[in-house]
Parts: structure tokens; sequence; C-alpha cells
């Protein structure tokens, strides 16, 4: 049974499409990062899953079920992305008040608070609370009850770094004992260790779906290998340009190819074969990248639709 | 049920906390000590007078401020949470609109219908130990029906707050609003029916103008706490009521029907508002 099941599902807003033929599935165990753009449609799949909307067109199952049966709702968590609380109330009676709702057991409220770093704070009224630990509250608050589908949307808002380094590792934890999680975000850096595969949202639209390496090989986007400690790479240089790769001398002894993602080992092994260098190092296309060549690509497909 | 009893517990540790409950006991208690007291004044007396007299000038006065302190307790009840980020969560638990509603209603109808207990409770408390000579059974009823129909009324307009606070996006709207809510049913719905009273000359049906007094649950109120009293002669508007054919128990029931038609709006614009 997947955790989520999205099926030709269209959503609109009186003239307005905010998702347009949305297919989306994600399996028991799985991390997804649903990435876009302001208005690209995040919320509205967000909102979607969760219940709060219905879709105009298209059918949404979470868990096998609505999305908005109570069953399922006890195995949903939600950190929503900016969400202040009560301020009048301490962070352990916050969790208490929602734990309560969700019909989780009071004890996990320790336990999470722990979990998230606020220990320090339980007894602290949330009007105190910095942003960050606002964020980790509402951390804490969707992981109440050990939900099988997590939603997370902008989880790194405020957080420092050790914090959301904290938070990712929390997520490949969640991730082995089997919890699905989706992660909505705009930070892109440092992300992609620890998701499964990436969605590219843009107008509305699933621009890109897969694992990293699926999208970097669809794209086509290059890799570039530079090596360094050459005894000859004068000679290494012309091997390659004659291959047709581009290429560029680099400090005193060392060169950079540019080349196609699929065609990196080859690249590789040619340099291995023809000099012996005493370091290799490989860029290749990240998340970054990836995400800045599906938007684009969406907003020229766009432009030459409104030209036409 | 449990999940509407979650809702409310929240709502009564809130009132609790920021001494909401003792604030109005406290009011409530000034103002019955004070008028029963002090409220012959004007007439060159000191000192409890009847409790009749007492009773009629605490209920005139519970008319403007019951309505003012439900309408304070909750016009941000739905739009509040809105603001705050915690409706849409609520929204996503495995609860229902209706649950957080009643919930709410709960919660505030507890902590009016408490502080109403107590702050008049005490008040009728020390009447019956301090004055002599008190008939402590017309004490007991009188102020027993004036304080369940405060309660009432109360509640009446903690179901008008939450409409309001269900219709508006932005919490400074509520609060205009539920201002505005108070004028209209406090100072300007009898004004306006005097006005018509006035200038119709009589052309106006006489037997449909006392029927109008039920269009507004202060005046219900009022029509409740001042008939039963023998020489208690209405003034003003409420001398309609005398030609109303709805009497007694039925007034208890048009103020009811108030707070059950109020939450039932309300409920109807919570569940169409968006989340």
């Amino acid at each position: 049974m997947n955790a989520v099941d999205i099926q030709g599902v269209s959503q609109r807003y009186g003239s307005m499409t905010a998702l347009r033929q949305l297919d989306l599935h994600l399996e028991p165990g799985e991390v997804l990062g649903l990435f876009g753009h302001n208005g690209a449609g995040k919320t509205t799949t967000m909102k979607l899953i969760l219940g709060l909307l219905t879709p105009s067109e298209g059918q949404v199952r979470v868990l096998g079920q609505a999305p908005n049966d109570p069953a399922v709702r006890r195995q949903l968590g939600y950190l929503p992305e900016n969400v202040m609380f009560y301020p009048q109330l301490t962070g352990r009676e916050t969790l208490h008040h929602f734990a309560r709702i969700k019909g989780a057991a009071l004890q996990q409220a320790d336990e999470l608070l722990g979990q998230v770093g606020l220990a320090h704070a339980a007894d602290r009224r949330v009007k105190t609370y910095s942003k960050g630990m606002r964020q980790r509250l509402g951390l804490a608050q969707a992981l109440l009850g050990a939900p099988q589908l997590l939603l997370l949307d902008e989880p790194t808002v405020g957080l420092d770094p050790i914090a959301t380094q904290d938070l990712y590792i929390l997520i490949d934890r969640l991730r082995q004992q089997g919890t699905s999680v989706i992660l909505c975000s705009h930070v892109l850096p440092g992300v992609e260790a620890h998701i499964n595969r990436a969605a590219i949202l843009a107008g509305g639209q699933l621009e890109a779906i897969g694992t990293l390496t699926s999208l970097r090989a669809e794209a086509g986007l290059p890799s570039r290998i530079r090596a360094s400690g050459l005894q000859q790479r004068e000679q290494l240089l012309q091997h390659l340009n004659v291959n047709g790769n581009q290429t560029r001398l680099l400090g005193t002894d060392g060169i950079e190819v540019t080349g196609s993602s699929r065609g990196k080992m080859e690249l590789l092994r040619q340099v291995l074969s023809q000099d012996q260098p005493n370091d290799i190092e490989i860029f290749q296309p990240s998340l970054e990248d990836l995400y800045r060549y599906y938007t684009e690509r969406a907003g020229n497909a766009h432009a030459a639709e409104d030209k036409a | 049920m449990n999940q509407i009893w979650n809702i409310a517990r929240k709502e009564l540790s809130d009132g609790l906390r920021n001494r909401w409950l003792v604030a109005i006991s406290l009011l409530f208690a000034a103002m019955a000590v004070g008028i029963a007291w002090l409220g012959a004044a004007a007439s060159g007396q000191l000192g409890f007078t009847s409790i009749p007299a007492t009773v009629a000038s605490l209920a005139s006065l519970a008319t403007f401020l019951m309505p003012l302190i439900a309408l304070l307790l909750a016009y941000d009840a739905i739009v509040g949470e809105d603001e705050g980020g915690t409706l849409m969560l609520l929204m996503t638990y495995p609860i229902g609109r209706g649950q957080i509603l009643l919930g709410k209603f709960v919660g505030h109808g507890l902590i009016l219908a408490l502080a109403v207990l107590i702050g008049f409770g005490c008040a009728a408390l020390a009447i019956g130990l301090l004055v002599d000579g008190i008939e402590l059974n017309l004490l007991v009823w009188a102020f027993g029906r004036f304080m369940l129909s405060s309660t009432l009324l109360g509640w009446a307009f903690l179901a008008l707050a939450y409409l309001l606070s269900s219709l508006v996006s932005e919490k400074s709207s509520a609060a205009g609003l539920a201002l505005g809510v108070w004028f209209l049913f406090v100072l300007v719905f009898d004004l306006v029916l005097l006005a018509l009273l006035v200038f119709s000359e009589g052309k106006f049906n006489p037997e449909l103008l006392p029927w109008l007094l039920l269009l507004n649950p202060t005046d219900i109120y009022r029509l409740i706490n001042l008939s039963g009293f023998d020489g208690a002669s209405a003034m003003g508007v409420l001398s309609l009521g005398d030609d109303l054919p709805v009497q007694g128990l039925l007034l208890w029931l048009c103020l009811l029907a108030w707070a059950g038609l109020a939450l039932a709006l309300a409920y109807a614009a919570f569940r169409r508002r968006a989340a």
C-alpha cells in the first residue's frame, strides 16, 4: 500500500489553476523532496494530501484511504510552514493539548521535547520562544503518535546549521523505521543526501520526478572532472579535445574536462589510462543545478505558449 | 465527545490562567453588592431595600455587561486560531469542525457560568447573611432565576461571537463587529422600536409590535427578570411585553433558542470557511 497516491489531480480556484494533472506516488519508508517556487503548487499539493482541499478533478488516497478519514489523520504528522501556537501555553502543555486530540500518549511529549532539543524550555511559555524553537516545537508536534506519513513544510526555516543537521539525521532515522516523509523546501543544499526522490513543480505542473541519478541522466547536464598532478597534461588535453570534450587548463599541472554525466566514467578511464594524476575531483550537477534547469525549462515553455 | 472536552478544557484553563474568570467573578460580586446596598441612594436611602428592586437593577446592568463580556471572551475564537496558524493545524488532526466549535462553546460557556455562580452567588450569600428578616425563599428564587437567565444570555452572545469570528478574516474586524453587535442589540434595537412606536402613531399593527421584542435576546432577558415581581412594572419599550402572549417558560425557551440558533449559524459559517 502506497503512503500517498495522487492520480490525475487538478485543482482550480475560480479561473486560476493551481495544479494541473498531477500524478504522484509515495512508497512506505520513502523520503520525497518537493521543490518549487512560491505559487508552483507545493502548498496546494500538501493541502490535498492533508485533506484540507478536495481536488477539482482526480483522486487522492493517503495510506489507502480518503485523506480526511480520522483514522488517516491519526497516522499523519504535519509541520506547517509558520505556526505561532498558543503563546500563553508552555511547550509541554502545547504538546499535551495536541497529543490529547490526536489520541497519543501524553508521556510522548517529554520524549519528543528531548528529541528536538527543547527539554530545557519545556516549561517556558511559547511566547518566549525564538522562531527556531517554535519550529522545533512544531516538529515535535508533528511526531506525536508516531505517524506513518510525515509532511514537513519548510522544516529548516529558522534552524541553525547544527539543528538542520539534527533534523536530517532524524529524517534518516524515521525513514529506516518505515515512515514516509514529504519534505517541502526552498533550501536545497544539504538536503540531497537525505531524500530518495525529488519532485520539481513549476506553474502547477510536475516538471520532473525521480532519483537524483535519473534526473541527472534525464536533464543531461554536464559533469566536470578536475585532475591535478599530471605529468603530460598537454598530451592528455589534446587527446580529450579530439574526442570533442570541453577542456581547460587548471593551475600548473591540472586540467578540467566538462562532459555529459553519462560519459563521466569513460572520461575518467581515459584520464587514468593516459596519465597518473595524484588527485581527481568530480563535480556532478547538484540539486540546485537540476532545479534551475527544470524551472527555467518550464518558464521557457510557458513563454513560448504565451507567444503562440 | 472526548474531543469536545479536549478543546473545552484548554479554553477553561486559558480562562483561569489569564484571570478572566477571577476578574469577571469579582466584577459581578462588586456589582451585585454595590447595587444591593447603594442602589437606593438616589431616593435618599442607604442600605438594602428589597429583593425585587435589587434584582431589577442588577438585571438592567447585566443587560449591558453580560453581552459585552461574552463577546470579548469569544470574538477571536476562530479568527484568532486562524491567524496563529493553529486552526489549520487542528484541521489536520482527527477532530471535526463541529467538535472544535462545540468545545469552545462548552469551555467559554463554563467560564461564564462559573463567574455568574461565584460572583452573584457570593452576593446573594452576603445578602442572606447580613440582612435581617430577609425572605430566604424569595432570595433564592429571584437570584437563581437571575443567575440562570444571565448565563443563558451570555451563551447566546458567545454563539453570536463565534458567528462573526467565523465570518471575518482578521482579528481586528472581529473586534469591530463584536462592538457593532453589542451596540445593535443593547442600544440601537430598543431605540428603533421606540421610534417605530412613536412615528407609526398606532398605525403599525399593535398585535405584531410586542413580538418584535423576541428578536432581541437582551429584551427577552429583561422580560424574564422584570416579570414575575408584583408591582415591579416595566418601563419604556419593555411595557410592550405586557401585551406579549409569550410568558414564563416560553420566554426561557426563546432565550435558549437564540443561543441554539446563533450556534447553528456559527457552525454553518465555520464550515464554509476555507482551511
